[in-house]
């Protein structure tokens, strides 16, 4: 089963750190592929500016693509202000296809208003994506965002590691998702690899999601661009947690009324039920059905763990004001923050959302039982 | 030899051989009680005297002659209207085991003469149409074997509740609730219901008991069960009671009833579970309901509004309406607003190739709560059997082409599709109905399954019994003749209502737990399924698998 693991902090730190817990609980997994995800990022040689640029991830596969990607991205009006290389050791990777890992910093577009600088970005993203497919698949496209970093390849997360030189501190993060992939039924396929990006949402899983193709044919139904994919069973949780806070505009603490609503008997006696009984009829495509656990980073380096409503999947959380950590497994959160009171550990429950605010100073633990906050709606 | 002429034969004169069963008479065990003949709902068998020559043959005085044994037996009667139908009363009453009837495996002869005095053979009953269906043939293969631990059927909680009603999209839900706007009536209901059989279709004693039953599952058991009217409304105390909302009252082209349903609006202590609004029937797609005269009981014909003892064909088409998207729109506005727009309104089609159209006409429709299609294997209590026969569409791929349209459009969630015809037809009710959900229905009626079920119904799919029409149910389930339905006791049939869906549900569970389902039913989950026909999982759009 896949390993995941989280750290935020607020000292930009190396995600090698990250890779190190990945080790602590290699146990049970077949480490046939690595996902990482960075936010709040610093190159070591370079003053990244989050309010001015954008980063593109990715991965070219040849020298052509690379060249073509170049003219895309001025033919679409993107100037590029820094191209970080890693010091790649090939040796070590088992794909032998790889000849460029994609960190390149744009300036933002001017004069687009939020939410249309969203849009540009996520079209040009899908549009690139689409390129390569058209191309022998000769350009894989991660994320095309401010400050996010995605870094996804095949093998033992360690060794990955090593191969790109992330120990070498040339790039560090305040958030680091990392997903050590247990390759699955769908194939080796660097699109399937979690985290999985939208529009600033990240998303990570481990487990199944034995309710994946009546929550894919509903998304796509949709028609909201972006909501494609689905090489991966866990892609929706991405997108779910999209379509809860973006287009519903509901706050994040919504997103587990949607994907694992109450009861109805449960409901009666909540004192948003009725509102709530109406959402869960209505997103009832969306009830997810695990065993998962779902840990999520969104643009202002919030970080969230979800279970499935059965909880047949553990994660924990632990840390201390300032550093805290998210794993699938407890040595992982101890291997990351060993510096922690280990007794205030918490496991969630079917009922709770961890969050971890961007202040990084506590941990809110919020429960479906409890009333939120719905300006709209109340 | 007899001259032929002198032999009474006439182009219906029938043997038993041509008969669809034979009765098998044991003498040996006969204690000539007569309960047989007694019971037999259709005179088949009569006592008769009967005298056999024993030729007699002295050689000592050379003499020869006959002596004749006299003995009283059982006669099969070989008239149509008087042929055995095999529903085995005879063999159920004697106490000896002395008499049955058995299928006969030659071809039947009397299938030629069932037209007596130009009269079409009506009958109540099923397509007859043995084997198993394609629904039988769905497995459940998507075993969730990549994770565990996996999820256990006795132990773990399951949501098995289904939704009746128009849902809106969650943008528009959230805008309508902000705004304080009409949001359209849901329900949460069991996916299994009870589908529509008449009040005079059915018997009062079968009625009250599946609607004791029905209340035990809501009020005892916490399973939501509705049950459906049929055309012929629904008893005036009923309306009036608080089971009401266990109901969906169902209007049809005869519009019988409905003249007491609206007259007890204003006494209503709830609301109906839904309405439901028939414009076909699987069983005889294009035709009206009918009760035959044998049934309009005084009970019958004052709920009703006509007189006693007449036919009561329902028209094919509600009256006075020009087009179904006319008549969908009308009367399911009509309806809602009746009711104040509290009560879900849909419609039942018989399983078409134009479905799809009147599903996508549905869309369109804000208050429309749903469709239900029923397919060619659903029941009827009375038609022509041709229509029975040969009339219909299968709801399998009906169904899947009527989902996958919604799915196109990114509306399977907002009209919820119920099918029905032939769930539970060779007894698996639950493998049936859970296959229909994964290929996209959001629940599925069940209409025979429950008087086999809960009733003893003893129909078959080789044409066993099939006399609902005429009001002589050995049973007493489709009788309006008290001496027939007092053999059923209300009691016993809310009994079976209970046992029935506590079992359909904890099949349910053992179907999804291996499938890693249990927070919500699994609708559209086709990649569950799988067939061992290329051609079905090609059509259905599953996996084949052998």
């Amino acid at each position: 089963m896949c390993r995941l693991a989280l750290k935020t902090a607020d000292i930009p730190f190396s995600p090698y750190e990250v890779l190190n817990g990945m080790e602590a609980m290699q146990e049970g997994y077949d480490g046939s592929g690595l996902g990482l995800l960075l936010r709040g990022v610093s190159f070591e040689d370079y003053k990244y500016k989050k309010e001015e640029q954008v980063i593109l991830s990715g991965i070219a596969h040849t020298e052509a693509a690379v060249r073509r990607l170049q003219r895309l991205m001025e033919e679409r009006g993107f100037e590029q202000d820094y191209d970080h290389r890693f010091k790649v050791n090939a040796d070590l990777i088992e794909s032998k296809d790889r000849y460029q890992y994609i960190v390149r910093v744009y300036k933002k577009p001017e004069g687009l208003t939020e939410k249309e600088l969203e849009e540009r970005l996520m079209q040009t993203r899908l549009f690139l994506r689409r390129n390569g497919e058209e191309h022998g698949n000769d350009l894989t496209v991660f994320s095309f965002w401010p400050d996010v970093v995605t870094i996804k390849e095949v093998g033992w997360p360690l060794e990955v590691g090593d191969a790109l030189g992330l120990n070498d501190d040339r790039i560090k993060a305040r958030v680091v998702m990392a997903q050590g992939r247990q390759n699955t039924n769908y194939g080796i396929n660097l699109y399937a690899c979690h985290p999985f990006f939208i529009q600033g949402i990240a998303t990570m899983t481990n487990g199944e999601n034995t309710a994946f193709i009546p929550i894919k044919e509903w998304l796509e139904g949709k028609n909201i661009p972006g909501y494609m994919g689905y090489q991966s069973d866990s892609e929706v949780f991405a997108h779910i947690l999209h379509y809860v806070t973006k287009k519903l505009d509901l706050p994040l603490a919504a997103y587990k009324h949607v994907i694992t609503p109450l009861k109805s008997e449960e409901l009666d006696a909540h004192p948003q039920g009725d509102f709530l009984k109406g959402l869960r009829t209505s997103c009832r495509r969306l009830i997810i059905d695990g065993p998962n656990a779902v840990i999520g980073t969104l643009p202002d380096e919030t970080c969230m763990l979800a279970m499935d409503a059965k909880k047949l999947r553990p994660a924990t959380v632990g840390g201390r004001p300032g550093a805290w950590a998210i794993a699938s497994e407890m040595c992982g959160v101890e291997a990351l923050v060993p510096d922690r009171d280990p007794t205030l550990d918490f496991q969630p429950m079917r009922e709770h959302t961890v969050i971890i605010p961007p202040e990084r100073k506590e941990l809110q633990i919020w429960s479906q039982f409890d009333q939120f906050t719905l300006s709209q709606a109340a | 030899m007899v001259s032929v002429r002198s032999v009474y034969t006439q182009p219906s004169s029938l043997t038993f051989s041509d008969l669809p069963w034979i009765i098998e008479h044991r003498e040996d065990r006969c204690t000539l009680c007569g309960q047989c003949t007694a019971v037999c709902p259709k005179q088949a068998i009569y006592l008769t005297y009967r005298r056999q020559r024993v030729p007699k043959l002295d050689i000592l005085k050379k003499k020869r002659g006959n002596e004749y044994r006299h003995f009283v037996g059982i006669r099969q009667n070989t008239e149509v209207d008087k042929m055995c139908i095999g529903c085995g009363m005879c063999s159920s009453v004697c106490p000896n085991e002395a008499i049955g009837p058995v299928p006969n495996p030659n071809e039947h002869r009397s299938r030629f003469h069932m037209d007596q005095k130009g009269d079409s053979w009506k009958r109540g009953g099923r397509r007859n149409a043995p084997g198993k269906t394609i629904l039988d043939r769905l497995s459940f293969g998507r075993i969730s074997m990549l994770t565990d631990p996996a999820l256990d059927a006795g132990r773990h909680e399951f949501n098995t509740n289904t939704i009746l009603g128009r849902v809106l999209p969650p943008e528009e839900y959230i805008r309508r609730k902000a705004a304080g706007e009409w949001i359209p009536p849901t329900r949460e209901i069991f996916p299994f219901v009870i589908g529509s059989m008449s009040f005079g279709g059915l018997s009062p004693n079968m009625w009250l008991g599946l609607l004791q039953g029905v209340a035990y599952c809501n009020e005892v058991l916490g399973i939501p069960v509705v049950m459906a009217t049929g055309e012929g409304g629904c008893p005036p105390w009923v309306l009036k009671s608080p089971f009401l909302k266990y109901i969906i009252l169902q209007i049809a082209s005869g519009y019988f009833g409905w003249d007491e349903i609206i007259r007890a609006i204003p006494e209503m202590q709830c609301d109906p579970a839904a309405i439901e609004i028939k414009y076909g029937q699987g069983a005889k797609p294009g035709d009206g309901g009918l009760l035959m005269w044998f049934k309009v009981s005084k009970l019958i014909a004052r709920l009703r509004g006509v007189p006693e003892g007449v036919d009561l064909p329902s028209p094919p088409v509600h009256q006075t309406l020009y087009s179904i998207e006319e008549s969908v729109m009308k009367m399911i506005q009509t309806l809602s607003m009746a009711f104040n727009f509290r009560v879900p309104v849909y419609p039942k089609i018989s399983g078409s190739t134009s479905a799809k159209s009147v599903l996508n006409n549905l869309v369109r429709n804000p208050y429309a709560s749903g469709l239900l299609i029923d397919g060619i294997d659903g029941g009827t209590g009375a038609a022509y059997n041709v229509s029975m026969d040969a009339t219909g569409y299968p709801i399998a791929s009906n169904l899947r082409e009527c989902y996958q349209e919604l799915v196109a459009q990114g509306r399977q969630n907002e009209i919820p599709i119920f099918a029905a015809g032939g769930v539970g037809k060779n007894g698996n009710v639950t493998q049936n109905g859970m296959a229909l959900i994964m290929l996209g229905a959001s629940g599925v009626h069940i209409g025979k399954y429950i008087m086999q079920a809960c009733a003893g119904c003893l129909g078959n799919e080789l044409g066993r019994c099939n006399v609902c029409n005429v009001g002589i149910c050995p049973k007493g389930i489709t009788s309006q003749n008290e001496k027939l339905f007092r053999r059923l006791d209300p009691d016993d049939v809310a009994q079976r209502v209970a046992d029935t869906f506590s079992s359909i549900q904890t099949e349910m569970k053992k179907i999804m737990a291996p499938l890693g389902r249990s927070q919500s039913l699994p609708i559209g989950m086709s990649d569950a399924l799988t067939i061992d026909d290329a051609d079905a999982a090609e059509r259905l759009g599953i996996k084949y698998a052998c």
